[in-house]
């Protein structure tokens, strides 16, 4: 509905945030955390599937709203950026920071891990500080116990001043419970006299004199004493918060600058620096979270996190770390691959037979033969080789591989490789980047938010490319299992297995390179620093793995494939088709290829597919076959074997397969992947950059090799 | 206060430590001790990567990982 900005006080505000209200009576509830405390397990327990995402305006951090009704009413539910704190100004802080400010929701929900409450707390403090409607949720209470902690939530309740509430968001546990609390809360029924941190004295006595200014010049839109404190401690990032939310800027009152420099003054004859100032707020909030903690948290067993020290002993170790964390993914892509066969043949055994039905319909309403060729050969044919060639691998490498991301293993994958990345300038966070551009690019690039130095945010995302997004694998997959696999069934897909993960460490390998090369020239810098949590390993919930992964990634990814594929489909039909002097465009275009593609071991159609195939990798090979057997028509190719006869009919060598695989490693980003880098970097050239890098590379180490293996003749 | 002071990153795997002092600036800083890295906070080192660096200590019942960088920038205390 379009709530226009004059109409209230907050709705103008929620037109800021693009909060996406019903009505007037709606209730706007954030939903605050820290970062693995089952936020948003918490949040897609509330809303189900009644959610919506986006961008908050003008940052590239996601915005995930979603909606529930609760006696009669309903809920609008803001899931704001996990973080430990809003004091140190990343994106995220500052995000969440200014909608519990600015967007004034009825209430703050704030999430934390009952097996590490103190360090929540934290957070939980400094929102406390910003607004009175909190209600604290101590989740993962389930964990808690089984690590024998017990906590006391009516006594953290007094302590804090705030509803608490204890939950188990992954069993619904406490949902109701939060629910009642949350309308309580925003009803009045509850008051709240949350807990302030008590600071230095001579802050304490700073904040005093300033107060009685800010209230002057803001009144009671905004928490005074917090203002002050932010003040106090240097915050230019909230002025400026200020300046666009509340249409005020403080700066200008000489007044409130002139009071800021006499309380200065008075720290430095007191021998305190802006430093010891700064520190004394952080030491005083971490102080009192640590003294609340003591009070309501009890460890009946001391060793309560043995059990993931002693994994993370082997999994991190020095002798099996790495070999382990290769292996992971070996059996992964074995898995993919040897599961993927029979699925696939029967989905293109069922999409061909639909073939026949629609060729049939199309003679029984007599329609031209270009139409049916344009639209059942070209457009259908296409997409059903993309659909059968990709829906089932993703089917499964996706939950295999959310599946690692729900135990918690995908952090111990940066803390392994961080070292490496170091070396290279790079972020450790950049591992976890590629991790999710194996599953597609263009969400790899997405993901590189999760860096904050923007340096290092910029090589992530341009190398990004280098590892091969399931769009990708088919094309690996099939030529290994073409060239590089002798016998037949287990072993065949065995060795494939090894030729792809041997492709894929050398992408490793050289997107550390490249990063290096990007350090040392257009992105010069220091490495940033460097702070990552290795969460408690958890028990996997494998229901909502195979919900999150078929709907969140598969189908999005399969979606995003066959709108690109269906007008590939009839640009490529056409090209095959038109004639000029009896030689398709296609053959045209190819010749003209040719001699600068023989000098990278390809030939002018390899190339030729890999250029059509920008929009998506998929119908690469589709491309390559098609061109070969000078159909006009993508086919349907019954076994491998056919298809190798093909290929070497066509003057394919073990070099020509090596050198396509490496292309198909090294060559541009599909046009999805460039567009994201457009909007995740606000500007073409840095997705022209991207899509540079990685050709440049892929032309070098093709002619290189190329070149030395003919001139060692030994093809 | 100057007796016994190690670097952070220099103290072996499973021992106990009190942070002393920090030498970092800036924002760097800010997180450290907005990890609760401040005054008389015990650490403990729980797993080192395999490379050596980074290593992951145990913070206030977290664990979380410093390059040696961050973590040579904190001055502690062995505790027996």
């Amino acid at each position: 509905m379009g709530l226009t900005s004059q109409s209230t006080g907050i709705g103008a505000l929620k037109e800021m945030f693009e909060i996406e209200l019903e009505s007037f009576d709606d209730i706007v509830i954030a939903l605050a955390g820290n970062p693995n405390t089952g936020k948003s397990t918490l949040f897609n327990s509330l809303t189900g599937l009644k959610q919506h995402t986006g961008n908050w305006p003008g940052k590239t951090v996601t915005n995930a709203q979603g909606k529930y009704i609760h006696n009669d009413r309903q809920y609008i539910l803001v899931d704001l950026p996990g973080t430990y704190s809003l004091l140190a100004h990343s994106v995220e802080e500052e995000v969440a920071r200014d909608f519990i400010c600015f967007g004034k929701p009825h209430a703050t929900v704030v999430v934390t891990d009952g097996t590490s409450l103190e360090r929540n707390l934290n957070l939980v403090l400094q929102i406390m500080e910003i607004t009175d409607k909190v209600i604290v949720c101590v989740n993962l209470m389930d964990e808690a116990r089984r690590k024998n902690i017990d906590i006391d939530l009516k006594y953290l309740e007094k302590l804090l001043g705030v509803p608490v509430v204890g939950s188990a968001a992954r069993n619904g546990q406490g949902l109701e419970e939060l629910k009642d609390v949350i309308e309580k809360l925003v009803s009045g029924e509850i008051e709240t006299k949350p807990k302030k941190v008590e600071y230095d004295s001579v802050i304490e006595k700073a904040v005093g004199k300033l107060k009685p200014y800010v209230y002057q010049l803001l009144g009671n839109k905004i928490n005074n004493r917090w203002v002050s404190l932010r003040l106090i401690d240097g915050d230019t990032k909230l002025l400026e918060s200020i300046k666009d939310y509340m249409d005020f800027d403080l700066s200008k009152y000489q007044l409130l600058g002139d009071k800021l420099k006499s309380i200065y003054t008075d720290f430095q004859r007191k021998n305190m620096k802006l430093e010891d100032i700064k520190d004394s707020i952080v030491s005083s909030i971490v102080r009192t979270g640590e003294d609340i903690s003591r009070k309501v948290v009890t460890f009946n067993s001391k060793n309560h996190n043995d059990l993931d020290r002693k994994i993370d002993s082997i999994l991190t170790s020095k002798r099996f770390g790495i070999p382990i964390m290769i292996s992971l993914l070996g059996i992964i892509f074995w898995i993919t691959i040897e599961g993927a066969n029979l699925p696939s043949e029967i989905l293109a055994k069922g999409l061909f037979w639909i073939e026949g039905k629609l060729t049939d319909l199309f003679i029984s309403i007599k329609a031209p033969v270009w139409l049916h060729d344009a639209l059942v050969l070209g457009v259908y044919r296409t997409l059903a080789w993309v659909v059968s060639v990709m829906l089932p691998p993703m089917a499964i490498f996706f939950p295999l591989f959310t599946l690692l991301e729900d135990l918690g293993y995908l952090p111990r994958v940066a803390f392994n490789l961080d070292y490496y990345f170091k070396k290279a300038c790079a972020h450790g966070k950049q591992a976890l980047t590629m991790c999710m551009g194996f599953g597609c690019n263009a969400a790899g690039v997405v993901s590189c938010r999760i860096i904050d130095s923007p340096r290092e945010r910029l090589i992530a995302t341009i190398t990004n490319n280098f590892v091969p997004c399931n769009g990708r694998f088919p094309i690996l997959i099939s030529l290994a299992g073409i060239f590089f696999a002798g016998s037949s069934g287990v072993f065949r897909s065995l060795a494939a297995s090894l030729t792809v993960l041997a492709a894929i460490v050398l992408g490793v390998v050289i997107t550390l390179i490249i990063s290096k090369l990007l350090s040392k020239t257009i992105l010069k810098g220091l490495p940033s620093s460097f702070t990552l949590e290795l969460p408690p390993y958890r028990k996997p919930q494998f229901g909502r793995i195979i919900v999150r992964s078929i709907f969140d990634r598969t189908l999005f990814v399969l979606g995003r494939a066959v709108m690109v594929a269906a007008p590939a489909g009839l640009i490529i039909w056409t090209m095959a088709n038109i004639r000029i002097n009896n030689i398709t465009l296609l053959s045209h275009s190819a010749q003209f290829l040719d001699p600068f593609a023989r000098l990278l071991g390809l030939d002018g159609y390899i190339l030729m597919a890999f250029i059509l195939g920008l929009p998506a990798n998929e119908i690469v090979i589709p491309i390559i076959i098609m061109s070969y057997m000078s159909k006009g028509a993508m086919l349907e190719l019954d076994s491998l074997t056919e298809m190798k006869g093909l290929l070497i009919d066509n003057g394919w060598t073990w070099l020509t397969a090596v050198c396509t695989m490496l292309f198909t490693l090294n060559h541009w980003p599909c046009g999805t992947t460039l567009l994201t880098i457009r909007k995740e970097t606000q500007s073409w050239k840095w997705a022209w950059i991207s899509f540079v890098v990685p050709t440049i590379t892929g032309i070098i180490v093709c002619f290189i090799l190329a070149q030395s293996v003919r001139l060692l003749a030994l093809v | 206060m100057e007796k016994n002071l190690y670097k952070l990153n220099q103290i072996p795997i499973g021992s106990f430590a009190k942070v002393k002092g920090l030498n970092s600036k800036g924002p760097i800083r800010r997180r450290m001790l907005d990890l609760g890295l401040i005054h008389d906070t015990i650490v403990k080192p729980v797993e080192k990567s395999p490379a050596g660096d980074p290593i992951a200590y145990e913070i206030r019942g977290a664990v979380i990982a410093l390059r040696s960088e961050e973590a040579s920038q904190i001055f502690v205390e062995l505790i027996e």
